[in-house]
């Protein structure tokens, strides 16, 4: 009855284009025929037409025409589709009625097909919108679909927003108590112990009777070279057994929690698949971890792993909304908005974090996700503020409040700065991708606990004797970022008094004065300080415990900042009748902020390591609430990115995803080489021909024996093996589910069945086996580009569209096929990497 | 998805809780008063729990370290700054904080140590043999596979421990491909 039909031919889109009501039936237009999408009426019409379409082709290998037969084809579809529903036993386990279970998922370490998921999603919106019109109920559901994007946006911001606060509070906490213990109730830390006290003297302000060191409850004094190696001993001893705990739970319970994070979400929100990576136990672990591993001492911060946290929020509550759960594209957008609430409730900066997102770890962006990201950033951010787990309403430890004017003279400085930054940036990454590569491939990386032990033992010895370095990472930022007024003790603010202080005056900012006796010993303290931190971030960080850069370098750069700006202060306060001071700098004039060096260090070396600029600057500038020092943080920024950039042109973040292999498509790096899509395309000459499955001429058996025998993650479906004509593309995963799935439930599938991809089966003798029938799992709509198409092209339809896979033919035959990690082999070996680099598909 | 459940349940509960706890409490605000060296006075600093409208150098310094006619010049160099914390929410915090990780480490212990024990009293040396290597390797491995062979248990215990191992068998996985073979997050 079928072959009435197969006298028309018929182009595949216009068929599209012209069969009635098609358009708004779900799944087809799309190039997906729907068996995603179960109970949906039209199902059996729109596939039945699609199969008449292809089926005519399929007969013949001519031409399809565009013209003609319009009328007799309907005709003969619906006629067509009555004879298919009486057609046999086949109908009962159609894949088409039932989409099984795995089917359209991913494997581990593989990377997802945008295309594919954002069609899948079009479609289910489709069919949402399309129910709605028919009932109320169905009113609601496609409303409150609408709505659950925003309402999971709320539920990641408090979540991450509480996680965040407590953490802040917990690792507060652990860190004072390496130091002491508080006496009116454990649980407080130094500041909130003496919160109450008056016992604080203007000089030393964080001293009371309830908060006792460590070697006053055990040796009895606070004073004498004996307190000091009771409190010595007992720094290290924490530290060790902070560390020691972390890197155990990490090794136990979830070795996915180590690190930074970012690197790993980067390239998930690329499309990677890291199965566990953002679960409930990764949550956990890293949250209790984290902690650990901030106030063990060691020269780590807690930025990077929070946006991992937030993420993995993010993660856990997708499962909750089946919008979000069944697609792998749309929990993306998710992730991506979760990655700003990370960098919101880190930083305090819900725009910074927004920025940050766009800019450092976002794939695919669209301006729906920039102002989901906006709202739940905003939830974060409030819900840690209500928190207020420093009990100062401030969401960071080092926020500054300054407001003191620049000149523009300082901006060399400020240039300097940014050199520093650049220098130290690549120093850094050059550094650390080294060490790292060493660990992966040497002995060391066998002993994960030991480093991580070795490591914390020498950063508790050097740390401990020097102030600045015993401090925490906040804490040591806080007071450099800190203006001296006369308020300030500190050691930092040493300066000898000038003689006729002016006692009118009113305000508490303060000329420039001479360096005192304080003040020099802070400097050399702090330049040992710089060099000690240095050297201890680049084997810190990528060790086996949770672990971020942020703060690590923000603290060198607040130090050379820190101490270029005291440099100046006192160049100007003895040369002040110098040409270049004259003018703005007159002797007992407040000039030179060093705070403010210190700010615009932190940027520039932030900057340097990761490469950010604009959402860098504004995480500044919203630390610091005063909008006038953007453009010194832009000068630094920006000199810091060229510095950089010239001498490697990625950040700490790509370093990391090219030492691992994770095939991230770097949507930043322009493609330069002329070669063309066959030159990259497999098989290479030489190799054996392309492994495919025709349509319907292939038996059970076959498939599974090639399948077998080959590695791939995909087969194209062509026509015949000798037309090689392409029909669809289907997923190794999908054919071996299915196949395993009929092979238990359907009756009469054996070795000897037919694997059909067309839409009716072709004529078999009365005594063959059923048919199995796999239409629904192929991909109608494989991107394909011909052989001659410059790569430049290509890279840039991989990257835009988020694909895969694409297939090359050459005269309209399938000739190969590129997939991701072909092209990023090609550039690999372009840059003279080494192409085997790239581990995953 | 119970699971999930649970523990938006139980996050309500926290956070019920920690309204409840961080009620203000009158240890709780503070106002602070930083005031500097002046001529011949010390620089001081003074705490004093007052309201915010109150908090100024005026009302919390106490006794006024100069005489009267220098009080305004004194007082305009003072800062003071209203603070409020929650004491309740750091003592529930680290509390939480504290019982999560010492059920961790103690899970820890019972997987590593106690676990291993057990298997090897309950199943004398015919099956110790067979699965010594693995145990060796590594610590969390087919305890519970041979626990659950042996006995028939109620059908929830049967589904918690299958979660279990399934759990298991992924973090063993993980850490292979982490510190044993380093293929990711190194």
């Amino acid at each position: 009855m079928f072959q009435f039909l197969s006298s028309l031919y018929r182009n595949y889109a216009l068929a599209v284009d012209r069969a009635p009501g098609l358009m708004e039936n779900p799944g087809y237009s799309s190039g997906f025929d729907g068996l995603h999408h179960p109970s949906d009426d039209d199902d059996d019409e729109m596939v039945d037409i699609a199969g008449a379409t292809l089926d005519f082709s399929a007969t013949d290998d001519v031409p399809p025409l565009s013209s003609g037969g319009y009328d007799e084809y309907s005709a003969g579809s619906s006629s067509r589709a009555a004879g298919m529903n009486g057609s046999g036993p086949t109908k009962l386990v159609d894949p088409l009625e039932d989409p099984l279970p795995g089917v359209g998922t991913y494997e581990d370490f593989n990377t997802i097909d945008w295309v594919r998921e954002k069609s899948k999603d079009r479609d289910r919106h489709r069919e949402i919108t399309n129910k709605s019109r028919e009932s109320t109920v169905a009113l609601l559901h496609s409303v409150s679909d609408a709505f659950s994007g925003w309402l999971l946006m709320l539920l990641v911001g408090l979540m991450a927003g509480a996680l965040a606060g407590g953490i802040d509070i917990a690792a507060h906490w652990m860190t004072d108590l390496k130091e002491g213990v508080c006496l009116i109730g454990f649980w407080f830390n130094h500041e909130h112990c003496c919160w109450t006290s008056n016992e604080t003297t203007f000089q030393e302000r964080d001293r009371c009777p309830q908060w006792k060191s460590w070697a006053e409850l055990i040796a009895g004094t606070a004073q004498g070279p004996f307190a000091y190696i009771v409190n010595y001993l007992m720094y290290i001893f924490w530290a060790l057994l902070f560390s020691f705990l972390a890197v155990t739970l990490v090794r136990a319970f979830a070795p996915y929690a180590c690190g930074s994070g970012i690197p790993e979400i980067k390239t998930i929100l690329s499309g990677f698949i890291i199965r566990g990576y953002l679960g409930k136990w990764t949550l956990i672990i890293k949250t209790i971890t984290l902690v650990l591993a901030v106030s063990s001492g060691l020269s780590l911060g807690k930025e990077g792993p929070l946006v991992h946290v937030a993420c993995c929020c993010a993660n856990i509550l997708c499962h909750l909304f089946t919008k979000y759960r069944k697609n792998e594209a749309k929990r993306r957008e998710v992730l991506s908005a979760a990655a700003a609430v990370g960098v919101s409730v880190a930083f305090g900066a819900p725009i910074g974090g927004v920025l940050f997102s766009l800019e450092e770890v976002s794939y695919y962006f669209p301006l729906k996700t920039l102002w989901r990201s906006f709202f739940a950033a905003l939830v974060a951010a409030f819900t840690l503020r209500s928190i207020n787990p420093f009990g100062n309403s401030r969401l960071v430890l080092f926020y500054v409040e300054f407001h003191a004017p620049w000149h523009l003279v300082e901006l060399a400085p400020f240039i300097l700065l940014g050199i520093f930054g650049g220098l130290w940036g690549t120093l850094f990454i050059k550094a650390n991708i080294a060490w790292c590569r060493t660990r992966k491939t040497t002995r060391l990386g066998h002993y994960p606990v030991i480093e991580v032990l070795l490591v914390t033992a020498v950063t508790a010895l050097l740390a401990f004797p020097n102030s600045y370095t015993r401090m925490s990472g906040a804490e040591l930022i806080s007071e450099l970022f800190n203006d001296c007024s006369l308020l300030d003790s500190s050691q930092l603010c040493g300066y000898k008094q000038p003689v006729n202080t002016s006692e009118t005056g009113v305000d508490n900012s303060l000329a420039d004065r001479p360096a005192g006796p304080g003040l020099c010993t802070a400097l050399w303290q702090l330049a040992l300080a710089l060099i000690f931190k240095i050297l201890i971030t680049v084997i810190t960080f990528g060790m086996k415990v949770p672990s971020g850069l942020f703060i690590p370098s923000m603290a060198v750069g607040a130090i050379a900042g820190r101490l270029l700006g005291v440099g100046m202060e006192q160049l100007a306060y003895y040369n002040h009748d110098w040409l270049l001071f004259r003018g703005w700098c007159s002797p007992g004039a407040d000039c030179i902020t060093p705070g403010l060096y210190a700010m615009v260090g932190a940027a520039a070396c932030l900057g340097g390591v990761t490469r950010m600029t604009v959402s860098l600057v504004v995480i500044m500038f919203e630390l610091t609430g005063g909008l006038e020092y953007i453009v010194p943080l832009m000068a630094a920024t920006m000199t810091s990115k060229w510095v950089a950039d010239a001498f490697g042109r990625e950040g700490i973040y790509e370093a990391h995803i090219r030492l691992n292999g994770y095939p991230f498509l770097e949507p930043k790096e322009e493609f330069e080489h002329s070669s063309l899509a066959v030159d990259v395309m497999r098989p290479r000459r030489g190799d054996p021909a392309l492994a495919v499955l025709t349509q319907d001429s292939m038996t059970v058996g076959e498939v599974e024996t090639l399948v077998e025998s080959t590695h791939y993650s995909g087969f194209p479906v062509v026509i015949s093996q000798e037309s090689q004509r392409l029909v669809g593309f289907v997923l190794r995963r999908d054919l071996l589910i299915s196949i395993d799935n009929a092979r238990k439930r359907q009756d009469g599938i054996v070795s000897a069945s037919l694997v059909v991809f067309t839409e009716h089966c072709p004529a078999q003798p009365p005594e063959a086996p059923p048919p199995l029938r796999l239409r629904g799992i192929m991909d109608l709509s494989p991107f394909t580009v011909t052989d001659h198409t410059p790569m430049d092209i290509t890279v840039d339809i991989f990257r835009k569209l988020g694909l895969r896979q694409c297939l090359v033919t050459h005269n309209g035959r399938l000739l190969g096929i590129i997939t991701k990690k072909d092209i990023l082999k090609h550039m690999a070996q372009i840059s003279n990497r080494d192409p085997d680099s790239i581990l995953f598909n | 998805m119970k699971f999930l459940f649970g523990v938006e349940a139980l996050c309500l509960a926290c956070f019920v809780l920690l309204s409840q706890v961080s009620a203000k409490n009158s240890e709780d605000i503070r106002c602070k008063c930083i005031c500097p060296p002046y001529r011949d006075v010390e620089g001081q600093i003074y705490k004093q729990n007052v309201s915010l409208k109150d908090c100024t150098c005026l009302h919390v310094v106490v006794p006024m370290p100069v005489d009267g006619k220098d009080v305004e010049a004194y007082c305009l160099r003072c800062e003071c700054k209203y603070e409020e914390r929650s004491s309740g929410t750091i003592k529930v915090t680290i509390i939480i904080y504290l019982s999560i990780l010492g059920l961790l480490l103690l899970y820890m212990v019972y997987l590593t140590l106690l676990e291993p024990m057990l298997k090897r009293r309950l199943f004398g040396h015919s099956q110790l043999i067979q699965s010594d290597d693995d145990v060796d390797q590594q610590p969390f491995a087919n305890a519970h596979n041979v626990l659950s062979r042996s006995h028939s248990r109620p059908n929830m215990l049967n589904k918690v421990e299958h979660a279990q191992q399934r759990w298991r068998r992924q973090v063993q996985e993980q850490r292979k491909s982490v510190f044993d073979r380093h293929v990711v997050l190194s």
